[in-house]
């Protein structure tokens, strides 16, 4: 009986990758162990190993094609007589830098383009979150001497997300600086360097970790300009993915929009789009100010339009209007913004006529953007992934009370991720974190459409 | 290699210039009288929260500050008074901020222990236990990713040495060979509890060992023996070297804090300390010995006091900040 070899998911965020080369020819023998293919995906090349022995018999998906959905059949073995296995799944094995992603460009899923921002209408280029990210870097590190990059793989692995590819190779070992894992050093040493007017770019590999040098970005760069009499600046980026990957459980699976948001002395934003990403990310590096720079791993592959005419740059404390509508205002910021535009899609086609404001600059907040918008629906839901308890929901709802409150035709609401540490399990991660439909379902609730 | 010795007695078999012995006299006392008048306005409620003298201490920062230049960088813990009048740091501004005054150097908004000075290259002032040692190693690394020939002095205490951070920061300045002098002042006593009690191993100064940094036991109360090993590994790190550690052996004759009673320890240690090894009058001693006079010295203690005086007058006289400094400083606005 012929076993089925599947597209394996080679990281928690994979949905899909190309066949770089097969390694075995049909009609070979294979034994457990023996590297079937090399498979390509946005972060990495990996190889995939056989689990189950036999003679390969087809390929289904010959070498070079690009966005082969994970669990799709690529190739098939003849059993050798054994009883074939039931779960017949073959197994990746990690190669790190051994080899970095060859030139030809990795298979991105495609997410929908977001509207672009309505004060641009020049030339745009397609691109994803990740490139985004390092186009900014790239462009703010050949403008100014005094950006570094540090932090943990950026240099040698080129990012152990990918995002600080070719920036090594740019730039030199000077300005891009592989940290031993030592966050608090790090980000405390990162600090020292902008109090004598270097302007560091520290990368978390996740913020997560940014938990362990907490005491150095708050105590240190957030308050020492105060403390200072104005006397001594930070000007600092501490950026890396935040919040929920997939599967991490919940040692990595934590929001700290309102942890940094909560505290003076710091700006905190959190793009949606890879345009926003990239005028944010320039912003911020050029701001005399500590900023915390919260990007989402699940919208790294993710691409958008990008304006591509002369230094785009998105200042720090503006809101996007999404989506314009009438009958409520949804707020979200980084990938919640995804899920509040498939809402709006949904209330649409129930003659609810939504308005999504992507926040994209969490501290300072555009309260005028979004008062003016709930003066006008009377109506407002806010969505984040994060914690309910002192979220920024629960800034957001006390903005409405301050701010709007004879406005309001209905008790505003907060969706947020539900109050537990994160469940590993699948289906609970699933219940954990707000989608569309519970965006969307709030939003019917405040319109009284429920 | 790493190695570790004793730093030996210096003042002895050596003549030094007069010159030298009155300005490390003049700035040692300085900081004694300063610390003394801060402890009695202490005391008179013009001071207020967290107060931590450095009376006993003094020759560990004069002595240091003998070996650098104005180009340095100094950045130590919240027992700061003394390194920032050591750095020329004005004692109006100092003491002004220690009665939270708008003369002070942070406007009155930081306190004793924040305090900074970019014009005399004074980095803090730092109020969480060794979190200055990552940022003065970061002072380092900015030295030498500008190309220039500086040192980064980064003081702490016997009780930083314990934070995981130190030896973070130990890694990395032995990887890029950044041009970082720890200074630890060893003063026997994390607040109360003594460094016996804290401290496994063997001395302080072998902590950097296991990072090839090497480390060396120095008289603390002999400021001529601190400037002499201060010289050392400031040459050796801006030969480009990398970092060195000094234990610089020292006493705080004060509780920890002004409201630290100081019952951890005998009457007679504090005594025996302050009769046998005090800084300042070991080189009173050596001036007297090259033929200065009781008078001569009288002068400049009476010097010294006129400077206290008027900085306590006008920490006492400048205006507390005005309601609008609130909000300002929080964000530097592009």
């Amino acid at each position: 009986m012929p076993i089925d070899i599947l597209m394996p998911a080679l990281s928690p965020t994979m949905t899909e990758g190309k066949i770089a080369r097969w390694l075995k020819a049909v009609g070979d023998n294979v034994k457990s162990g023996d590297v079937l293919a090399e498979i390509e995906t946005d972060k990495a090349t990996m190889e995939v190993e056989a689990v189950d022995e036999g003679k390969l018999d087809k390929i289904l998906v010959p070498e070079g094609t690009e966005g082969v959905k994970v669990n799709t059949p690529i190739a098939t073995l003849a059993g050798d007589g054994e009883a074939a296995k039931p779960a017949p799944k073959a197994e990746a094995k990690l190669e790190p830098a051994a080899k970095p992603a060859p030139a030809a460009a990795p298979a991105m899923p495609k997410a929908p383009a977001a509207p672009a921002a309505a004060e641009y209408s020049g030339p745009t280029t397609m691109m994803t979150v990740r490139e985004a990210l390092r186009d900014a870097m790239a462009e703010e590190m050949r403008r100014d001497e005094k950006v570094f990059l540090m932090g943990e793989e950026v240099a040698q692995y080129q990012g152990a997300y990918k995002i600080s590819q070719g920036l090594l190779q740019e730039f030199g070992d000077r300005r891009v600086v592989d940290t031993p894992i030592t966050e608090q050093g790090f980000a405390g040493l990162a600090v020292g360097a902008a109090f004598m007017g270097l302007r560091p770019i520290v990368e978390f590999m996740t913020f997560n970790f940014s938990m362990q040098a907490i005491d150095q970005v708050i105590n240190s760069a957030a308050k020492t300009l105060y403390m200072s009499g104005g006397q001594m600046g930070c000007p600092i980026v501490f950026r890396g993915p935040n919040g929920a990957a997939a599967r991490v459980a919940a040692q990595h699976s934590q929001c700290y929009a309102s942890w940094y948001a909560h505290c003076p002395g710091l700006k905190v934003v959190s793009p949606y789009t890879a345009g926003d990403a990239k005028g944010l990310l320039k912003s911020a590096i050029r701001d005399p100010n500590p900023v915390i720079f919260l990007e989402n791993e699940v919208l790294y592959g993710q691409s958008f339009e990008v304006p591509s005419g002369g230094d785009h740059v998105v200042p720090i404390g503006k809101a996007r209007i999404a989506r314009q509508g009438e009958h409520v205002t949804i707020t979200a910021f980084s990938l919640m913004v995804k899920y509040a535009l498939e809402a709006a899609e949904m209330l649409a086609a129930e003659g609810i006529s939504a308005e999504v404001i992507d926040l994209r600059s969490l501290r300072p907040l555009d309260t005028e953007t979004i008062v003016a918008s709930v003066k006008k629906t009377n109506r407002f839901v806010s969505v984040e992934e994060g914690w309910p308890y002192a979220g920024i929901g629960s800034e957001l709802l006390a903005v409405m009370m301050e701010q709007a409150f004879d406005y309001l035709d209905a008790p505003p609401v907060r969706i947020t991720g539900l109050d537990v540490p994160m469940p590993y399990a699948a289906n609970l991660e699933k219940l954990t974190l707000p989608s569309a439909v519970k965006i969307a379902d709030a939003a019917k609730a405040v319109c009284y459409r429920a | 290699m790493a190695k570790t010795k004793k730093g030996e007695r210096s003042g002895e078999g050596k003549t030094v210039p007069v010159g030298e012995l009155l300005k490390y006299y003049r700035d040692m006392l300085l900081i004694r009288r300063f610390e003394e008048r801060a402890g009695q306005l202490y005391g008179m409620g013009l001071i207020g929260g967290f107060c931590h003298l450095y009376i006993g201490q003094e020759a560990v920062v004069v002595g240091m500050q003998a070996a650098i230049t104005g180009d340095d960088a100094v950045v130590t813990s919240y027992r700061d008074h003394g390194h920032m009048l050591a750095c020329g740091m004005d004692p109006r501004g100092v003491m002004a901020e220690l009665t939270g005054r708008i003369g002070g150097y942070s406007k009155g908004k930081g306190g004793s222990m924040h305090m900074f000075s970019r014009e005399k290259n004074f980095f803090g002032g730092h109020g969480i236990v060794a979190a200055q040692v990552p940022i003065g190693t970061g002072i380092a690394f900015a030295h030498k990713y500008s190309g220039h020939k500086r040192v980064s002095l980064t003081y702490f205490g016997d009780g930083a040495v314990n934070q995981g951070q130190v030896y973070e920061s130990f890694n990395m300045a032995a990887l890029w060979k950044l041009p970082c002098i720890y200074v630890i002042e060893n003063n026997k006593y994390a607040m109360g509890t003594s460094v016996e009690r804290s401290a496994a191993g063997q001395a302080l100064a072998e902590r950097g060992a296991a990072y090839g940094i090497p480390g060396e036991q120095v008289d603390g109360m002999d400021v001529l023996a601190v400037k002499e090993a201060g010289e050392r590994v400031v040459a050796a790190a801006k030969a480009g070297e990398g970092p060195a550690i000094l234990e610089v052996m020292t006493y705080r004759y004060r509780g920890h804090s002004m409201s630290d009673p100081a019952k951890y320890r005998t009457k007679e240690e504090v005594d025996k300390m302050r009769t046998e090894r005090d800084p300042i009058n070991l080189v009173r001693d050596l001036l007297l010995a090259q033929g200065k006079s009781e008078d001569d010295l009288k002068k400049i203690d009476k010097e010294i006091r006129d400077i206290v005086a008027d900085a306590a007058d006008f920490a006492q006289t400048s205006p507390e900040p005005p309601e609008s400094e609130l909000y300002t400083d929080i964000l530097v606005e592009a």
